[in-house]
């Protein structure tokens, strides 16, 4: 389970991209985070494995904290938290099978990495999990010979390769068209599903966000401003995130955990009265 | 009142500076030609002493083309070698100097000093020095060729390391790599057509280099060159010079080459 | 797929050669190379304790580098030589370069005027300046006229072969909207491919002559002028102090130049 609390990110320019941001991901649940252009949605997924030093606040996954680890410990915490990203970042001048098997840097030695010696059972699970995303036979192709879907299904099979406990996805479909961005969306849930894993996804198309997820986050200027099912979305909702209006006499956030409401309440209230 | 408009090119200001330009370089050619003190019967001479030099040359020494092999293949084993040297110690100097992987600014400093202090210096002036130090021969060329070269591999190597994308070597430290892991897939392989390109570049401007160190006695064909323009050899002179294009064209063909074949 | 698959498959990294033998044999024939290069240089720890001995006499003997009025003379003396003859050489050569660029540009010159101007652009570039420069100063004796001719034979290569690839990348159009006005040959060149290249002239002349100063500091090696002749005289007179001057002088210009022409070629864009 993902725990977050309070999160706070400044950067050195004074820009607060995260006011305090608190969020739960338990089971194989898969959170959606919404929200506009400059919300924070990919510093906020950068602060969980810290590839974005956060400023304040506290990350915990299954009981670990990670945002007080340094060093062997910070590295062996990413190892369980497989990353999706926007571009691929696929190392674009190697195999598709390197790429996937980097997946396990994390556990070989510097000396077999240098010599792209992977232990036989990770190899053996590179094709299968190359076949499960419907790539098998591409594993000697370089990553830049290949189509933007084809890239993004590498991204997922090397954070699968991982074994993650969780997997965070930044933006996975903005890059792609509106039927590949289906197709990986439907192989992330599938799989995420398979291996019971949860997945905290930021994502740019409410619609997918809405299809694909059990529970959305809205965030708006660094700030949590929505939680709730797909079907609490209503219109309300959405001009909230969207484009800050003012709330209703009643919450609109309907959280499922009562310490993440009482701190998301307070949070958009403070945020509303900021913006009026 | 004229009733027609007249052009002109140039703005007055414009003219002026263009011509103020022009005035600099007339009185620094001028100047310059006063200072050197050019006897003009050797200038006039020149063109007929060259015609009297080439007829010289002409045939070249076939003869003596046996004795030219070892010290041809020593100035390629000086261009290979010291580039080879040169290409090892840039990749930490590289990694120092620049910015995105050099890890404090002392190293930063220190990278782009070795940098441009080994840039500043010819290879012939490197040459002396180690001649000085160890001796003439083929150790104190390959030692200048290597601590020439470093600088100018360096300097492309860092700026190739300084244009990656962040992204790739972001990914990789998701993983949970350590930062060595992550040197190796997120930036050598993003950086290795640039190193490919300057070290087969940078061999081949060697092996022009490793023909002329030799002057000062740091081995090579040079030496032989040099002898044998010292004795008026001149055929002897034409056959090295034939040798030394036929090496200098072989070079530039193999490191285009590979160039094409690192993409 | 009725193919029996094995328990556990393996995979091996793609190589850029025919196939892994391949890839070590040719692994294996550069190290050996590599060693047998090594093994040339005849590299001995006698060697190396006598080469520290002496690295330890030449920099105790560099220091402190030397500035007595006579030796300053003698080296100001060489400096503006050198100078000198960089200034020379670039315009002398430039102006050569200039018809060599015209005749080296596919787009312009007949077949048989382009293939001699690519001939005279090669054979320029064959051989290092020193090389030219040894055999200048046994045609017309030591001194700066053989720097200078050296020079000036080296910007020639460099200069004419930048020059005839930026012709060769002219717009075209330009050229044929001025011969259909009905302008002849002359007037094409001036007014539809000369206002293209001009910026570009002016730029090379002075990145060339940044180049020539470096060269014009060390032809005097073999007694073409310039610093280099009182660098090589302090080096055979074991004047390390001196020679330690010399080559800081030498860095100094050659940063001068670097910087103005920099300078110079960052304002003309």
């Amino acid at each position: 389970m993902l725990s977050v609390t309070d999160l706070q990110k400044t950067y050195p320019s004074g820009d607060e991209a995260l006011k305090g941001v608190s969020l739960d991901v338990t089971g194989n649940e898969t959170v959606a985070v919404i929200g506009p252009s400059g919300a924070g949605k990919s510093t906020f997924i950068r602060c969980i494995n810290r590839l974005t030093e956060p400023t304040g606040g506290t990350v915990e996954l299954d009981g670990l904290e990670i945002t007080g680890l340094s060093g062997k410990e910070l590295r062996n915490a990413r190892r369980d938290m497989g990353m999706i990203f926007q571009e691929y970042n696929l190392i674009e001048r190697l195999t598709v099978m390197e790429n996937v098997l980097s997946g396990r840097l994390g556990y070989v030695s510097t000396w077999n990495a240098f010599r792209r010696k992977f232990d036989g059972d990770d190899i053996e699970r590179a094709y299968e999990v190359l076949e499960r995303v419907g790539l098998e036979g591409h594993e000697n192709n370089r990553a830049d010979e290949l189509s933007g879907g084809q890239r993004q299904r590498v991204g997922i099979a090397r954070a699968i390769l991982q074994r993650p406990k969780i997997l965070l996805v930044d933006e996975p479909t903005s890059s792609l068209d509106p039927e590949t961005s289906r197709a990986v969306m439907d192989l992330l849930v599938e799989i995420a599903d398979e291996d019971d894993i949860p997945v905290l996804i930021n994502i740019h198309e409410v619609d997918l966000a809405e299809e694909y997820s059990d529970q959305i986050v809205g965030l708006r200027d660094g700030e949590k401003v929505f939680e709730g099912t797909p079907e609490d979305l209503d219109e309300t909702a959405r001009g909230q995130i969207y484009r800050g209006e003012e709330i209703p006499d009643e919450s609109a956030v309907k959280s499922p955990s009562d310490d993440g409401s009482s701190a998301s309440d307070s949070a958009t209230q403070e945020g509303a009265m900021r913006r009026g | 009142m004229t009733d027609y408009r007249t052009w002109e090119r140039r703005t007055p200001r414009q003219r002026m500076v263009r011509y103020l330009f022009g005035l600099i370089t007339l009185v620094a050619a001028a100047i310059s030609w006063r200072l050197l003190q050019i006897n003009y019967g050797y200038v006039g001479t020149a063109p007929t002493e060259f015609m009297d030099l080439i007829n010289r040359m002409y045939p070249p020494n076939v003869a003596y083309t046996g004795q030219i092999i070892s010290p041809m293949i020593e100035t390629i084993h000086i261009a290979i070698l010291g580039t080879a040297l040169a290409v090892l110690m840039a990749i930490p100097v590289a990694l120092l100097g620049a910015e995105n992987t050099t890890p404090n600014r002392l190293g930063f400093v220190i990278g782009k000093f070795i940098i441009s202090a080994s840039r500043s210096v010819n290879v012939i002036i490197w040459a002396l020095v180690f001649v000085i130090v160890f001796g003439s021969g083929a150790l104190a060329g390959t030692l200048a060729i290597a601590v020439r070269s470093v600088g100018f591999c360096s300097k492309l190597i860092a700026e190739a390391i300084e244009e990656i994308d962040p992204g790739q070597v972001e990914a990789v430290k998701a993983t949970g790599a350590n930062s060595i892991e992550a040197a190796i897939y997120g930036i050598a392989p993003q950086v290795k057509p640039a190193f490919i390109g300057v070290s087969t570049y940078r061999w081949d401007i060697n092996v022009r280099a490793s023909t002329i160190i030799g002057f000062v006695g740091a081995g090579g064909i040079g030496v032989e060159l040099n002898t044998s323009i010292n004795f008026f050899a001149w055929q002897q002179v034409l056959t090295i010079l034939l040798a030394i294009l036929g090496i200098v064209i072989f070079s530039e063909v193999t490191s285009a080459y590979l160039r094409r074949k690192a993409r | 797929m009725a193919t029996e698959q094995p328990d556990r498959r393996t995979w091996q990294r793609p190589t850029a050669f025919y196939n892994h033998y391949v890839k070590w044999a040719v692994y294996a024939v550069i190290a050996v190379f590599l060693l047998w290069s090594a093994w040339n240089m005849r590299i001995s720890p006698a060697r190396m304790a006598a080469g520290w001995d002496s690295a330890v006499g030449l920099i105790t003997g560099m220091f402190p580098p030397e500035f007595t009025p006579f030796k300053t003379d003698l080296l100001i003396e060489g400096l503006t030589e050198s100078i000198a003859m960089s200034i020379i050489a670039t315009i002398v050569g430039v102006i050569i370069s200039i018809p060599v660029a015209f005749m080296a540009a596919e787009n312009i010159a007949p077949r048989p005027v382009y293939v001699l101007g690519r001939g005279i652009i090669t054979v320029s570039r064959a051989f290092h300046e020193l090389i030219i420069a040894i055999i200048a100063v046994k045609a017309v004796g030591i001194g700066a006229l053989a720097g200078v001719i050296a020079l000036s034979y080296k910007t020639i290569g460099f200069f004419a072969k930048l020059l005839a690839e930026e012709i060769e990348d002219i717009d075209a159009g330009q050229k044929e909207a001025v011969e259909a006005t009905g302008a002849n040959q002359t007037e094409t060149m001036l007014f539809g491919v000369v206002p293209q290249v001009m910026p570009r002239v002016v730029g090379l002349t002075i990145y060339r002559w940044d180049i020539n100063i470096r060269h014009s500091t060390i032809v005097g090696i073999v007694g073409a002028g310039g610093i280099g002749s009182t660098l090589l005289s302090s080096f055979d007179q074991y004047d390390y102090d001196f020679f330690l001057t010399i080559i800081l002088a030498i860095i100094a210009i050659v940063m001068i130049g670097e910087f103005i022409s920099t300078y110079v070629r960052g304002r003309i864009q």
